[in-house]
């Protein structure tokens, strides 16, 4: 019962670490905290699925999260990658998507049944006055995870976190 | 001539051999087939790095060296389970390696690094695609990478679409990617060592997608044999076209001019 009260107190902990590429949002917001477990006194395993293959950030995430932990008090930090099941840009939170918009980034669009681009022209929504009138730059932006539009109302330039 | 090995040489040890020695699979069923895709996805996106500063919009700088960074992070995974990933990298020589000929092929003008783009990508985003549904142990990572696969192949087929239908000048260059890239093709859909993939319906779902989208492009598709007698499987036998050599020495010189550098 202890042991189960301090997991889900190191799992807040660790969820509350923020992206270090995106800080408004937390690893638990973006879905990529997987598990938190304590395996021993003082021994903790994470476990982190990264958004993208090849996210530099991944790293990152890894340190600040052994960083947090220790201290917490927890002297044994494992933090492991997983792959499977794939991270989906439907594991962001509510919360999450809220303040990707807030932070001027157009918050993805419910995937389809396979991932990856969205055949349908659902219309994405300029973070910056709310119009939907909004074409694409390009489909690869700063990052990864997102793609490059601009919106043709107020002219701004934005980023969209892309659906995968 | 190669020195014969002196009695002090441990005779076990084989520079030849995929995974270095001191670094054994750590999946012996998965490091053939892990090899070759990993081989796969660390050339391209070598050579598609190479654009960097050579784009000719700001926009596809930043698209061309995502799609890298992609192909790069899938690298990383593969070759980690053959073994030690910087090793496998660094330290090999061509002969080693065992991507597919077409990866390695030189970027040429934007419209033949497109052509290059379309035609992999489409047979990686299927390949992929087998291998996710199967329970082997590429399977995880292949499930995640042919999300991110889509990106690159909707990419190439747009551009495809507006370089074919575009001018006189940009359909006649991409025409001549495609053209010049299409014995490179046939390669695709020889036997992986380890893969159980369905050949025939990877050939014949590539073929269809590729038709298609050339014919919406105004572009046609390729008639020239899609291999030569001598290049049928040769990359994955390790068989390599004359300017891989010259890309190796690029890629590999900093790691082997100061071994365990870091940044």
């Amino acid at each position: 019962m202890v042991t189960t009260t301090l997991e889900d107190r190191l799992r807040d902990v660790a969820g509350s670490v923020p992206d270090p590429e995106l800080p408004v949002v937390t690893l638990a917001e973006l879905g990529i905290l997987r598990d938190v477990r304590m395996t021993g006194p003082g021994q903790v395993e994470v476990e982190l699925t990264p958004t993208y293959t090849g996210c530099p950030a991944i790293e990152a995430m890894s340190a600040d999260v052994e960083r947090v932990l220790h201290e917490h008090g927890i002297p044994q930090v494992e933090v492991r990658t997983v792959l499977s099941p794939p991270w989906t840009t439907d594991a962001i939170t509510a919360e999450g998507r809220r303040k990707l918009a807030e932070f001027g980034i157009a918050p993805p669009r419910p995937t389809g049944p396979a991932g990856g681009p969205v055949p349908v022209a659902l219309a994405i929504r300029c973070p910056h006055c709310g119009s939907t009138d909004t074409t694409l730059l390009s489909r690869f932006s700063s990052t990864a995870c997102k793609a490059l539009r601009r919106c043709e109302s107020c002219r701004e330039p934005f980023d969209h976190f892309k659906e995968l | 001539m190669k020195p014969a090995p002196t009695a002090a040489t441990p005779a076990a040890t084989s520079t030849a051999a995929p995974a270095p020695a001191g670094s054994p699979a750590r999946d012996v069923a998965a490091a053939a087939p892990a090899l070759a895709l990993g081989d796969d996805a660390l050339v391209l996106s070598h050579r598609l790095g190479e654009w960097a500063g050579h784009a000719p919009v700001l926009e596809e700088e930043v698209a061309l060296a995502n799609i890298a960074l992609d192909l790069l992070g899938q690298a990383r995974v593969l070759l980690s389970l053959v073994g030690d990933e910087d090793e496998l990298a660094y330290l090999r020589e061509e002969r080693s390696f065992r991507n597919c000929q077409l990866v390695e092929q030189p970027n040429g003008d934007f419209a033949h690094t497109i052509a290059r783009q379309l035609y992999f990508s489409t047979y990686q985003e299927l390949l992929y695609g087998q291998l996710a549904v199967g329970d082997g142990p590429l399977a995880p990572l292949a499930a995640k990478a042919v999300k991110e696969v889509a990106y690159h192949r909707d990419h190439a087929e747009q551009w495809t679409l507006r370089l074919g239908d575009g001018t006189q000048e940009s359909h006649e260059r991409i025409q001549r990617g495609l053209d010049a890239l299409w014995r490179f093709t046939g390669e695709l859909f020889e036997p992986v060592t380890g893969l159980d993939l369905d050949l025939t319906a990877l050939h014949d779902d590539w073929i269809t997608r590729i038709a298609s989208v050339l014919t919406r492009a105004t572009l046609t598709v390729p008639q020239g044999a899609s291999r030569g007698a001598w290049t049928a499987g040769a990359g994955r036998q390790g068989l390599h076209t004359e300017s891989f050599g010259r890309m190796l020495a690029e890629m590999q010189h900093l790691h082997r001019s100061h071994p365990g550098a870091t940044w």
